[in-house]
C-alpha cells in the first residue's frame, strides 16, 4: 500500500509526525508520507514451515501483511503552491520508487534465470495444501482456487493480528516478531541463497568464509533495518529481503494458484486499506495518531528524516540532515528554494517512540519522501518472476509485465498525490502486470516469433 | 525519464492490440496455407505499424494536456519541459521498447549453443538484427522529434510522410534475407530521417561548427541545438 503519511492532528496543531523515513520541508508544502504493505508475516511462517518441516512454533516471528496506511495529508494554506509542489515532488516520487522496485525485480529475475533452484518443483507449502498435479483442468481450478481461500485467509488473520497487537500496545511482542522474521529471512534464506548462487556457478566456498560473509550479512542488515544505519544501505538491505521472499514464493506456490492469489490479494489491498475498518487503514491511523512510526522494517522509504527530540534552531538541525538526505536527491536542489530547507528537523530512527516532539518548528515540516510497503515489492517481484519463470515467450512476457507493474505504479502515485491519503499499491499494478502477463503470452508471442523468424521489424 | 514507460505502455498496448487482430484472422483462416499465412504476417505488421502511429498520436494529445496543464500550475507560466525534449523522450522510449522487443529473444538466443543458418537461412542473422535494431530505434527516435513537431505545426503532410517511411520500412525489412536491398535502403532512410529531424529540431549546420569548435555561447541560438539533449532531470 502507498500511503501519504501526514498528520493526524487537525491542520490548527502542530505537525508531530515523527515517521521513521521523512523528509521534512518547508511549512507550505504539505507532507507526504506513504505506507506500504508488508506481507513478511505469511512469509516467515513459510520460512518456519520449510525449515522445521511442520511444527509450528508459537511465536510467529512472521510479520503479517501489513499495509502500511496512509494519513490524511495536511493541506496547505497556499493551495497552487501546494500544487505545484506536490507535482513536483510528485515526480521526484515515482523516481525514487521506480529505482528500488526496478531493482528488485531485476534481482528477481537474474535469479530465476540463472538458478534453476527457484524453478524447480520441490514440494509446496502448507499454507497451498492442495495440489495441481490433477487430470482435470477443472480440478486443477478448483484446487488453486481453495489454496488462495487459504493463503488469504492467512493473511488476513496475520494482519488483524498485528493490528490488534498494535492497538493493545503490544510493542515488545511485534519487535519481537519483526526481528525475528527479519533474523530468518537474513541469516536462513540468505544461506541458502548463496548455496544455491554458488552451485549454479560451480564456485567452492569453504564454511569459514561463508560463516564470515554471512554472518556480516545478516548482523549490518538487523542494524541497519532495526536500528540506525545509511539509507541506501537500509535501502539495499529492504530490497534484498523483498527478493529474497519474492524468490521464495515463486519456487513454492504452484503455477495457478499463484496467478489466482496475486489477483486475490491485490483485492484483498485494495479492500484493507480503502475500507473504514480495514486493517491496514487502522494501522495507519494509530500509528498517526499516537505519531509513531510505523515499523521500520516493513516499509521501503525513499528518504529518511532525522529529527532530535527537542526544540533547536533550524541552521543546526540542517547540517546532517541534509548529508543523509542529499544522497538521494542529488539533482534536485534547484528546485527547492532556500526557504524550504529551514524546518527540517533531525530524528532519531528509533522502533520505539519514546518522546513525542512538540516543537513549533514541526508545524512547519513536511516529509518529502515516498513509502512503499515491502509486501508490494514482494507481489511486484513476484508477479515478474512468475512471468520470467513461466512464460515460453521468456523476455518480452517479463518485459511487458515490467512496463505494466510501473505504470501501475505511476498511476498509483498520481492518484496519491490527487487524494492525498493512503493508497493500496497493489490492485492497479497487479492487475495491469496480470492482463499484459496473459495477454503477451498469448498473443503477442506468437506474433513477434512469426515476425521474427521472418525477420520482419513493425 | 518519467514518460519511458508511459511510451513503452503505449506502444505495448499498439501491439497487443495488432497482435489480437493477427491471431483472430490466423485462427479465422486456414493454417496449412503457408502463402496465406504470409500474406496475413504481412497485414499483422502493416496493421502494427498504423497502430503505432496512432498511439504515437494519442500519446502527443496527452502530452500536450499535461504539458498546459504544468504550464498553469508552474511559476513562469512555461512548463518545465519543452515540447521537444517531450518528443525526443517519447520517440527514444518508443524506439528503445520497440527494439527491445524486437531483439531480446534473439539476444537470449545467441548466448545458446547453436550454429546459426543451419538450416539454409542467413549466416549472418544475428548480425543484421543487431543492425536493423540499431536502425529501428533511431527511427523512431526521429520519427517522434518529427512527428511532434508536425502535429504542433499542424503540417499533415509530415505526418503521412513520417507513417509512410515507417511503413515503408517495415516493408523494407520484409525482403530480409537479401540484405543489400533492405539494409542500405533502411540506413540511407535513417540518416535522412536523422537530418530531418536535426533540422526540425532546431538545428543547423552553424549550431555544429559552433558545438565542436567549442566556442563560448555567444547568442540564444546555441540553445536550440541543446534541446536535442536531455537534461538530467528527465
Amino acid at each position: 500500500m502507498i500511503t501519504f503519511m501526514n498528520n493526524s492532528d487537525s491542520e490548527e496543531e502542530p505537525c508531530n509526525e515523527r515517521t521513521s523515513l521523512m523528509s521534512a520541508e518547508s511549512p507550505p508544502v504539505p507532507s507526504y508520507q506513504d505506507g506500504l504493505q508488508a506481507s513478511e508475516a505469511g512469509e516467515a511462517q513459510t520460512h518456519r514451515k520449510r525449515r522445521t518441516g511442520g511444527s509450528r512454533s508459537p511465536n510467529n516471528a512472521a510479520d503479517g501483511n501489513m499495509s502500511g496506511s496512509s494519513v490524511p495529508v495536511r493541506e496547505s494554506a497556499l493551495e497552487n503552491e501546494e500544487e505545484e509542489l506536490t507535482l513536483k515532488y510528485g515526480a521526484k516520487h515515482v523516481i525514487m520508487l521506480f529505482v528500488p522496485v526496478t531493482l528488485c525485480m531485476i534481482v528477481v529475475v537474474a535469479t530465476i534465470k540463472s538458478v534453476r533452484f527457484y524453478t524447480e518443483k520441490n514440494g509446496q507449502l502448507i499454507y497451498t495444501p492442495f495440489s495441481e498435479d490433477t487430470p482435470s483442468v477443472g480440478q486443477r481450478l478448483l484446487n488453486s482456487v481453495l489454496n488462495t481461500i487459504i493463503m488469504i485467509s492467512v493473511i488476513v488473520v496475520m494482519t488483524v493480528f498485528l493490528v490488534l497487537l498494535y492497538k493493545y500496545r503490544c510493542y515488545k511482542f511485534i519487535h519481537g516478531w519483526l526481528i525475528l522474521s527479519s533474523l530468518m529471512l537474513l541469516f536462513l534464506f540468505t544461506y541458502i541463497y548463496l548455496g544455491e548462487v554458488l552451485k549454479t556457478y560451480n564456485v567452492a566456498m569453504d564454511y569459514p568464509t561463508l560463516i564470515l560473509v554471512i554472518w556480516n550479512f545478516g548482523a549490518v542488515g538487523m542494524i541497519c533495518i532495526h536500528w540506525k544505519g545509511p539509507l541506501q544501505l537500509q535501502q539495499a538491505y529492504l530490497i534484498m529481503i523483498s527478493a529474497l521472499m519474492a524468490l521464495v514464493f515463486i519456487k513454492y506456490l504452484p503455477e495457478w494458484s499463484a496467478w489466482v492469489i496475486l489477483g486475490a490479494i491485490s483485492i484483498y489491498d485494495l479492500m484493507a486499506v480503502l475500507c473504514p475498518k480495514g486493517p491496514l487503514r487502522m494501522l495507519v491511523e494509530t500509528a498517526q495518531e499516537r505519531n509513531e512510526p510505523i515499523f521500520p522494517a516493513l516499509i521501503y522509504s525513499s528518504a529518511m528524516m532525522w529529527t532530535v527530540g527537542m526544540a533547536k534552531p533550524d541552521t543546526a538541525a540542517r547540517g546532517p540532515s541534509q548529508q543523509t538526505w542529499d544522497t538521494a536527491e542529488d539533482g534536485r536542489e534547484n528546485h527547492r528554494s532556500p526557504s524550504h530547507s529551514d524546518s527540517e528537523i533531525l530524528e532519531t530512527r528509533s522502533p520505539v517512540p519514546t518522546h513525542p516532539i512538540t516543537s513549533l518548528e514541526e508545524l512547519e515540516e513536511e516529509e518529502r519522501g515516498v513509502k512503499l510497503g515491502l509486501g508490494d515489492f514482494i507481489f511486484y517481484s513476484v508477479l515478474v518472476g512468475k512471468a520470467a519463470a513461466t512464460a515460453s515467450g521468456d523476455w518480452n512476457t517479463t518485459l511487458a509485465c515490467f512496463v505494466a507493474i510501473l505504470i501501475g505504479l505511476c498511476l498509483t502515485l498520481l492518484l496519491l498525490a490527487v487524494f492525498k491519503k493512503a493508497l493500496p499499491a497493489l490492485p492497479i499494478s497487479i492487475t495491469f502486470g496480470l492482463v499484459f502477463y496473459f495477454s503477451t503470452d498469448n498473443l503477442v508471442r506468437p506474433f513477434m516469433d512469426t515476425l521474427a523468424s521472418h525477420q520482419l521489424y513493425i | 525519464v518519467l514518460s519511458l514507460p508511459h511510451r513503452a505502455f503505449f506502444w505495448l498496448v499498439s501491439l497487443l492490440l495488432a497482435s489480437l487482430i493477427w491471431f483472430v484472422s490466423v485462427h479465422l483462416s486456414d493454417r496449412e496455407d503457408s502463402k496465406l499465412q504470409y500474406n496475413l504476417l504481412v497485414f499483422g505488421a502493416a496493421v502494427s505499424v498504423l497502430l503505432q502511429e496512432v498511439f504515437r498520436f494519442a500519446y502527443f494529445k496527452l502530452l500536450k494536456k499535461a504539458d498546459e496543464g504544468l504550464a498553469m500550475i508552474s511559476e513562469d507560466g512555461r512548463s518545465p519541459i519543452s515540447l521537444k525534449q517531450m518528443a525526443y523522450v517519447s520517440g527514444l522510449s518508443f524506439g528503445i521498447i520497440s527494439g527491445v522487443f524486437s531483439v531480446i529473444n534473439i539476444l537470449a538466443d545467441s548466448i545458446g549453443p547453436g550454429v546459426v543458418g543451419i538450416h539454409g537461412d542467413s549466416p549472418y542473422y544475428f548480425i543484421t538484427s543487431a543492425f536493423l535494431t540499431m536502425a529501428v530505434v533511431f527511427l523512431h527516435t526521429f520519427w517522434g522529434v518529427i512527428f511532434f513537431d508536425a502535429c504542433e505545426k499542424r503540417r499533415y503532410w509530415c505526418l503521412g510522410l513520417v507513417v509512410a517511411s515507417h511503413l515503408v520500412t517495415s516493408g523494407l525489412t520484409f525482403l530480409n534475407p537479401w540484405y543489400e536491398a533492405s539494409l542500405v535502403p533502411i540506413y540511407m532512410m535513417t540518416v535522412c530521417m536523422g537530418a530531418w529531424a536535426f533540422c526540425t529540431a532546431g538545428g543547423s549546420l552553424r549550431n555544429v561548427l559552433k558545438c565542436l569548435s567549442c566556442k563560448p555561447e555567444e547568442d540564444g541560438r546555441v540553445m536550440m541545438y541543446s534541446a536535442l539533449r536531455v537534461p538530467f532531470e528527465d
